[in-house]
């Protein structure tokens, strides 16, 4: 399984309406990796993400050119069905974005909604979700009570249990802790660092520090283009492109 | 400044006003003013409320042991009945004799109840007057016969018109709920702009309609329609009411619902597809529960409109103040009722405080409505930080 | 690979969802196809009713011949009294929430009373201005009694889109005037009323609308039966269209005889509805391009 690209964009143009958001992106991402996507405001990094698990289909007027491929098939093709697609791909949010539900059937709604009606098989998943997403020992006497009683960081790792439980191959970040306190913050990075053994991860970033620390490699979006693709050390330490080169030290964005 | 406080005023005024000239009506007596009852020296019976008396004079109770008296039968007199009695000698030639005629008849007839206009009693009478009493508010509010024209004792019980404009009103919200909330979810959630464009004032006009246009294609459609459907005597039932109210709260329900529908974050939604959930799962598990409140505001707010819709109602519904047992029965509800008959009322009489005593109530239910409406669309869920 | 692909039960969640998107398309169109049926069917009837002469001639023959100019001559009437008598306070409240008063208990009170005023049934406001204006105050059943009832019920309408209107209009144009050393009335008349003028506008002219569907509230404050004659004082009583065509409907002295009136009476308040809304969406349109409002 080492070294084998799960994830791989050609030629991808993006618009929305008439506006170029994406000019020729073309990159591979291997299994079991960390890739994150640094740049300043507007220059696509989220929009590139969000194409990965197709909710950008959800935007009028929005066209693409390209294909990506998704362990080897590509998921704008005729006939590919976006809630299998996601069921693949999972993805969690800038703002931790719980359902008005209990904690229980937050995790519960990606089971339900795809079918699942043994009653044991559910809570064993959701116990496993909630430990993978380091939450387990904080709620488990408290699943019944509404998702929204949990503090932020939590909510945010009830999130990314969430996405645990469909089980995807790949797991798409959005800025996950943007929204959050430095000690919630850390929590989030350790846990990217110990879900990689099992998942293909996606973080989208604007704090390089946090890219530098849990990114195996990192890609580098300015005005829609991709700059730079490469290892993150390389990227952080000896960057090819002068652009890269000024991001990083903080010159400009 | 003080412009900023017109509404309230107003509002106090309407308060001030609607109950001076309702609540009058339990100092009235309840027999017809300017009218007395009496019976004979010897009955026992010395009270009557005006239910009974109705029927007493309906001839619905034939004997005075049914009121608590001696077996007695019940004999009716009222002023026209003189005739039979006396002859036209007796009661001189310009009837200045009647008020002793009177007295003479009922002291004969020890089973005699009559009904005349109080200018005619005798300072000597010979008879018994049934007490004076006022109407109550218990005979008001749980009285089960709405009868304001009946001698002598007119009935005021609004349950026949609470239950109809609740039966209206509840089976309206039924028609309309799950189209309004059909319409609703498709221009929130599905529509696009093209389509929008043209829902939008098809709304407005709906909702701009007068109600009694409503009324009169009620009237010329939807009763034929009913009476020719269910095989019915008459079309003009509750059910011709509720789909014409129905037709009339949509704007409302939609606009409402549609509102709060929209209100749902936009990341919730992203959240629930990406977990693999189609768009009518999304709408059904997640958009829906987190509206709630709107949409419960939005069928709070089609139910008041529907109870104080009058116009509409009062073209179709048949107009009977009978308690209903089914939505194939005419029915009366209160404005109807208020509409119907105030015309008809003399300024200040029983009936007018009756009527706006009505008033008070509709006014009240409507600003109940309206508070619980509020404090519902208030009562979103937590928003996350 | 997710263990939850399970391509049986996601087809038949996506055919689930075709079908209730179907459902709500069909339900929408059935929408719309209501509105159409009630305009269709009276205008289908009443189109050939409605001429020059139905419009400018007296009812005559128990109201089963003529036309109904007294009737949308009273209706005029009554527009223009309550709008006389609203508009002026109801902007003049907005004014005051909007701008003036300080954001606390007393005009949420104010918002809370406006609203539950709007909710108030036609039927009370009848019933009200029967009692104050027409019994305590003398003025008997006329157009100045009709016109204040009318009037109190359409308030909170103007006083909601005023508000609105006035609510949509950027802080920053309020500052920048008063940084140019404007007083705040200065302010709110030379900059803030002007931008806001057009959605007042289009409040008022779907006030209106309703006051000139309104049957209720007149019944006891001005409505005649029947009057063959034009108003000359505010405190004549008058026909109005919409009692009109209640009366022509279940009470006219000959019900069948006078339908085809019903329906050209139907037809013309159908048309004063329509024209309005037209009007307002028009405006709103016109004046869109023109003033950039939010």
């Amino acid at each position: 399984m080492e070294n084998q690209t799960i994830i791989s964009a050609q030629g991808v143009n993006f618009w929305y309406g008439d506006y170029h958001a994406l000019r020729d992106i073309s990159l591979d991402m291997e299994a079991h990796t960390v890739t994150a996507f640094i740049g300043p405001s507007g220059c696509g990094k989220s929009t590139f993400l969000r194409l990965l698990n197709r909710m950008n289909d959800l935007v009028d007027g929005a066209r693409l050119e390209g294909r990506i491929l998704i362990e080897g098939e590509d998921i704008y093709a005729r006939g590919v069905m976006v809630d299998e697609l996601r069921k693949r791909v999972g993805m969690v949010f800038q703002k931790p974005n719980p359902f008005p539900k209990t904690i229980f059937e937050n995790i519960a709604y990606g089971l339900r909604v795809n079918g699942v009606r043994d009653k044991a098989f559910i809570e064993s998943r959701v116990e496993e979700s909630l430990k993978g997403a380091a939450l387990w020992g904080e709620v488990k006497d408290k699943l019944k009570k509404p998702a929204f009683e949990l503090s932020g960081g939590q909510q945010q790792r009830l999130c990314i249990a969430r996405a645990l439980a469909v089980q995807p191959s790949i797991l798409l970040m959005d800025e996950p802790a943007s929204a959050l306190d430095p000690i919630s913050t850390s929590k989030i990075e350790e846990l990217i660092y110990e879900l990689k053994t099992e998942y293909t991860i996606v973080i989208v970033t604007h704090n390089m520090q946090q890219a530098a620390r849990v990114s195996d490699r990192t890609a580098f979006f300015y005005l829609g283009e991709l700059i730079e693709y490469d290892e993150t050390k390389k990227i952080f330490l000896n960057p090819e492109k002068a652009q890269t080169q000024n991001y990083i030290t903080g010159r400009f964005g | 400044m003080v412009s900023g406080g017109v509404t309230s005023v107003t509002i106090l005024l309407i308060v001030f006003f609607l109950f001076r000239e309702g609540i009058g009506l339990f100092g009235s007596p309840a027999v017809e003013q300017g009218y007395v009852v009496a019976v004979n020296q010897e009955n026992t019976v010395r009270d009557l409320s005006p239910v009974q008396l109705k029927d007493v004079f309906d001839s619905k109770i034939a004997n005075w042991s049914q009121l608590g008296g001696a077996d007695e039968p019940i004999v009716v007199f009222r002023l026209n009945d003189i005739e039979q009695y006396v002859s036209y000698e007796e009661l001189g030639d310009e009837l200045q004799f009647i008020p002793q005629c009177l007295s003479k008849i009922i002291a004969e007839h020890p089973g005699m109840i009559a009904f005349f206009p109080d200018t005619y009693l005798s300072p000597d009478f010979a008879g018994k007057l049934i007490d004076r009493r006022n109407i109550t508010p218990g005979e008001f509010f749980l009285g089960d016969e709405w009868f304001p024209t009946a001698t002598p004792a007119p009935l005021f019980g609004i349950v026949p018109l609470v239950t109809g404009t609740l039966w209206v009103s509840l089976a309206a919200i039924l028609f309309a709920l799950p189209l309004g909330m059909a319409v609703a979810i498709y221009m929130a959630e599905l529509s696009n702009d093209k389509v929008r464009k043209i829902l939008k004032p098809v709304i407005e006009l709906l909702a701009g309609i007068p109600s009694v246009v409503y009324g009169f294609f009620g009237l010329v459609v939807i009763v034929p329609l009913i009476q020719r459907v269910f095989g019915l005597p008459v079309g003009e039932t509750a059910l011709a009411g509720s789909v014409i109210l129905a037709i009339m709260a949509l704007p409302t329900i939609i606009t409402v619902a549609e509102d709060s529908i929209r209100n749902v974050p936009r990341s919730v939604r992203e959240a629930s597809l990406a977990l693999g959930a189609t768009q009518w799962q999304t709408i059904r598990r997640v958009v829906l529960p987190y509206s709630v409140s709107g949409i419960m505001a939005a069928v709070v707010l089609g139910i008041g409109r529907a109870i104080g819709e009058t116009m509409a109602v009062l073209m179709v519904t048949g107009n009977s103040a009978i308690i209903p047992h089914g939505l194939l029965e005419p029915v009366r509800t209160i404005p109807a009722t208020i509409a119907a008959e105030l015309g008809e009322a003399p300024n200040g009489g029983v009936h007018y405080e009756a009527l706006f005593l009505l008033g008070c109530i509709l006014f009240v239910i409507t600003l109940l409505i309206s508070i619980t409406a509020e404090m519902m669309a208030a009562g979103k869920p937590k928003q996350q930080i | 690979m997710s263990t939850l692909i399970n391509t049986k039960y996601d087809r038949r969640k996506r055919r689930t969802q075709g079908i209730a998107f179907w459902v709500f398309r069909l339900m929408s169109l059935a929408v719309v196809a209501i509105l159409v049926w009630i305009l269709g069917f009276l205008v289908v009837k009443g189109i050939g009713v409605v001429n020059w002469e139905f419009l400018t001639s007296m009812p005559e023959d128990g109201m089963t011949k003529g036309g109904i100019l007294p009737a949308i001559v009273g209706t005029l009437c009554l527009v223009a009294g309550s709008m006389v008598f609203a508009f002026p306070i109801g902007v003049m409240s907005g004014i005051y929430i909007n701008e003036y008063a300080p954001n606390n208990w007393l005009v949420k009170f104010i918002r809370v009373m406006t609203n539950n005023l709007s909710s108030i049934p036609s039927i009370v406001f009848g019933l009200f201005g029967m009692a104050l204006f027409v019994n305590t105050l003398g003025f008997g059943d006329s157009i100045l009694a009709g016109s204040l009832t009318l009037g109190l019920l359409v308030l909170p309408v103007v006083i909601r889109t005023t508000e609105e209107a006035l609510k949509a209009i950027d802080n920053s144009y309020r500052n920048a005037s008063l940084a140019l050393g404007a007083t705040k009335l200065q302010t709110i008349r030379k900059v803030v009323l002007p931008m806001a003028f057009p959605n007042i506008i289009t409040g008022l002219i779907l006030s209106v609308g309703r006051v000139s569907g309104e049957t209720a509230p007149i019944l006891f404050t001005v409505a005649a039966y029947f009057l063959p004659k034009l108003p000359t004082s505010i405190f004549d009583q008058v026909m109005a269209l919409p009692y009109h065509l209640y009366v022509l409907a279940t009470s006219g002295t000959d019900i069948q005889a006078s339908r085809p009136m019903a329906y050209g009476t139907a037809l013309v308040l159908i048309l004063i509805v329509l024209l309005i809304n037209l009007l307002a969406n028009g405006l709103r349109a016109w004046f869109g391009k023109k003033v950039k409002t939010n």
